[in-house]
């Protein structure tokens, strides 16, 4: 078990010194360069030279790429050349703000989800099933783009239930949380209809087998079956997609700020990318991985002790 | 197999926990690291302004802003329109844009310049105070210029038009002088952008900005808000409001969340909004229609093949018809201009000139016939892919051409590449964009193409051209610079170096409780005339 663990790790590392390599060299690829876009359009060449000079863009690019690496093993993320602060500082509210959303919309997917899924089975082919089947085929449907204006327009126009302007956490942590409902439901939607429809089918694959039988034959009432003995294994691939499905609310998260304009990660790395700022974008670049590896790392580990059978070489 | 049940019950209840916590703590830092800062990040005082009677009103407005802040710096030269125009409340330089597009003395109570167009002299006003108290002085003010002339920082100017300042000084009765190095009547129009900030500030001046204006800074989140105050020792007019947040909206839709804002009651004033929005919003607010002081063009790179002769460049004139563009780009409300002037700029638009090309598909095959291509040529239309309405305004100019034998494709680019590829590396054949001014002198939107400009993105290079432009920059009688300038217009429309297109239409959608919005012929939000009913 420490042996994996080590192995792990090691590739953690070595994906996220690949990932940022990657970061760097795109941008060493693409046209732009931040003087651009501090200096303005009609910047003089002197300008650019001397800002060039003093950004250290004049290095070579592998240069600025281990002096960037030396700085951020040393805990220095540098400072952003748009915001003229340092990344720690400009990013730690907004991976504040984007980690909320991931974790109020990771809440709402269980809630919906795992209620919503069993009923589906449990009343197979009946009306509330044909209900859910229908409604969450429509739900999967719509980009998380669309659901956030429709859920923008429901609560804040028809209903008049929140004001889509970003809530602080410094304003109250309810009044934060209450904000950051709303968007978490835009992303949550389309998720909880794949998380339904995948616990209704795990759970009438299982139904067919013979344990099943046995259980009934036991003269088990269907609603004991159910939670007694299929359940838990329905729930096995259900829970290792809700482990994956994190890496996937980040990315939807991003969109979503776009719309409800929080202030997070994916409006500041959109902002950056296109600023050329390559501090700030390296060190989103880093978190966003740190996310997608360790949610893949975990779904692994949730997988291995759920079932047995498979081996935690 | 019940342990198994309870084992991932246990590890989903873990999970949840964990993330929970994990939301916790970062919520924990983001609280204790901002809060050296708490003391700026306050939010408006909405009914109770220290030291004011109370208002009938909460009185403090929140208005959309479309971009975020560039900078905080006043003097820095890379800041856009966007930033320019709210920063116009916090800062002020000697004299600041008046709304008829000439200049109103500020922190100078008066100037005066030389006949030989080389000295400007500038009398201090008794009285006017920075927002953190202290007494504006000559150090102050010579400290400012010097800095935006570069002398205070490497020789570099931080204002690209300071570059012809030769001598910054205080003479004996404590007057400000500037000497240029050669002789130039519109440099006045260069001074507003010299705001004046106390000496010795430009480390701090960014992070935290102090100024003359009629509103101090109080907050700056950035991507989120800029937090501004009535300042009450203000020199001039005080401000009606009490306090103003800038909230920014950014991203993909964000003029529909802010329209959303608008109607639920988030926002009270937005500018710049598409005047596609209106049907929207005009039952509910009020609307003012303004035009976006910008002249949005077909950019021809006169130096590529086939666009290097004149008559395919006219025949691409003639092949587009300019009234059908705007219907589609803003519902028929922007302005044909046919000129690099916008009709705001009274004083050098010359409205003939949007008639110069009439819609006209035989003419301009004729042309093209001429220039031996009967059958037409393939192009490229290069267009920035955050700006909807340049976007749109190729595909239409794309679809336009077809008519005269000419296929146009539309390629977009992102923002950064723009501005490297085309503007800077003038590598592109046509581009869709638009290019504004940044102060009312007709030097910005003409002088620039010059064959020999370092601005000249599109390689025009008329020999009579240089020659207007050349006389109209050093001669020191205004009326005869007026002609010169009006002749360059009407040279550039002759060769037809780029198609200029149309000044687009935009909304300021507002409360209909607000009253007292001021239009400006600049990139200008004048906040203090703005005031409840």
């Amino acid at each position: 078990m420490a042996k994996a663990a080590v192995k792990r790790v090691a590739l953690l590392l070595a994906t996220l010194l690949l990932v940022t390599l990657l970061a760097y060299a795109a941008f060493s690829v693409i046209p732009g360069d931040p003087t651009h876009t501090i200096l303005g359009l009609d910047a003089t060449e002197e300008q650019i030279a001397a800002l060039r000079k003093e950004l250290g863009l004049d290095l070579p690019v592998w240069q600025r790429y281990v002096n960037w690496l030396t700085d951020f093993l040393h805990g220095d993320l540098g400072k952003s050349y748009k915001f003229n602060m340092p990344v720690a500082d400009l990013l730690a509210p907004r991976v504040q703000a984007t980690l909320t959303l991931t974790a109020v919309s990771f809440a709402l997917i269980v809630v919906i989800s795992i209620p919503l899924g069993i009923v589906a089975a449990r009343f197979r082919g009946g009306f509330v099933d044909r209900a859910i089947t229908v409604l969450t085929q429509v739900t999967m449907s719509i980009p998380n783009f669309i659901m956030g204006i429709g859920v923008m327009f429901l609560f804040a126009l028809v209903l008049h239930i929140f004001q889509p302007t970003y809530v602080s956490p410094e304003a109250g942590l309810a009044a934060h949380l209450w904000f950051m409902f709303f968007p978490a439901l835009a992303v949550a939607l389309p998720k909880s209809a794949m998380a339904v429809r995948l616990l209704r089918g795990a759970i009438l694959g299982e139904l067919d087998k013979d344990y099943v039988r046995t259980a009934y034959s036991k003269g088990n009432a269907t609603g004991a079956v159910l939670r007694r003995h299929v359940l838990r294994n329905a729930m096995i691939p259900v829970v290792t997609f809700l482990a994956m499905t994190i890496a996937d609310i980040v990315a939807a998260s991003i969109v979503v700020e776009q719309v409800f304009t929080i202030p997070g990660l994916g409006q500041m790395l959109i902002t950056c990318i296109g600023k050329r700022d390559y501090a700030v974008v390296q060190a989103i670049v880093v978190i966003l991985a740190v996310v997608v590896v360790g949610c893949n790392f975990l779904a692994d580990a949730l997988y291995r002790v759920m079932d047995p059978r498979i081996d935690g070489r | 197999m019940a342990q198994f049940a309870k084992k991932a019950l246990l590890l989903l209840v873990v999970f949840a926990l964990l993330l929970t916590s994990l939301c916790a703590c970062a919520g924990g830092t983001a609280e204790s690291t901002s809060e050296p800062t708490a003391a700026q990040s306050g939010e408006l005082p909405k009914t109770d302004p220290p030291t004011q009677e109370p208002a009938e009103h909460g009185n403090s407005v929140t208005v959309g802003i479309a971009q975020d802040l560039d900078s905080l710096d006043p003097h820095d030269s890379g800041v856009s329109a966007g930033t320019s125009e709210v920063l116009f409340n916090i800062f002020e330089g000697l004299v600041k844009a008046s709304p008829d597009g000439g200049v109103t003395p500020a922190v100078a109570s008066d100037y005066e310049v030389s006949p030989d167009g080389l000295t400007y002299t500038f009398t201090l006003r008794e009285g006017v105070t920075f927002h953190n108290g202290a007494q504006v002085t000559i150090e102050d003010v010579l400290y400012s210029l010097k800095r935006c002339a570069g002398s205070e920082n490497e020789g570099t100017p931080m204002i690209p038009a300071f570059s012809i300042v030769g001598d910054i000084s205080a003479d004996e009765e404590g007057h400000a002088v500037i000497t240029l190095s050669e002789p130039n009547l519109e440099f006045i129009y260069s001074v507003v952008e010299a705001a004046v900030i106390p000496a010795d500030s430009g480390d701090t001046i960014a992070t935290s900005p102090v100024g003359t204006g009629p509103f101090k800074f109080v907050s700056y989140t950035p991507q989120d808000s800029l937090v501004v105050e009535k300042y009450d020792s203000y020199w001039g007019a005080p401000a009606y409001l009490d306090g103003v947040t800038f909230r920014v909206f950014t991203g993909e839709s964000n003029t529909s969340a802010m329209v959303i804002a608008l109607q639920s009651g988030a926002l009270d004033l937005v500018i710049h909004m598409p005047s596609t929005f209106k049907s929207q919003v005009e039952d509910d607010f009020t609307v003012l229609e303004d035009t976006m002081k910008l002249v949005q063009a077909l950019y021809i790179n006169n130096a590529v093949k086939p666009f290097d002769d004149v008559r395919v460049r006219q025949a691409m004139y003639y092949a587009i018809d300019v009234p059908e563009l705007i219907q589609f780009v803003c519902d028929g409300a922007g302005v044909a201009t046919g000129t690099s002037m916008y009709p705001a700029q009274k004083r050098y638009f010359m409205p003939e000139l949007a008639e110069a090309y009439p819609h006209d598909v035989e003419k301009a095959r004729e042309l093209l016939a001429e220039a031996g291509y009967p059958d037409g040529f393939e192009m490229t239309i290069t267009a920035p892919n955050n700006y909807e309405q340049h976007i749109q305004a190729a595909e239409v100019i794309a679809e336009q051409l077809k008519a005269v034998g000419i296929t146009a494709r539309v390629e977009t680019i992102e923002w950064g590449a723009w501005v490297s590829d085309v503007y800077q590396g003038r590598d592109f054949e046509t581009s869709v964009c638009a290019i504004s001014a940044s102060d009312m002198s007709a030097r910005e939107m003409l002088v620039r193409y010059a064959s020999d400009n370092g601005k000249n993105f599109i390689n025009f290079s008329d020999a009579e051209y240089d020659d207007v432009v050349g006389r109209a920059q050093t001669t020191l009688d205004e009326s005869e610079q007026m002609e010169l300038y009006k002749r360059a217009e009407e040279i550039l429309s002759e060769q037809a170096a780029s198609l200029w297109l149309e000044d687009l239409c935009e909304l300021v959608v507002m409360d209909p409780k607000l009253d007292g919005f001021n239009f400006y012929c600049t990139y200008v939000l004048d906040m203090s005339t703005i005031h409840y009913k």
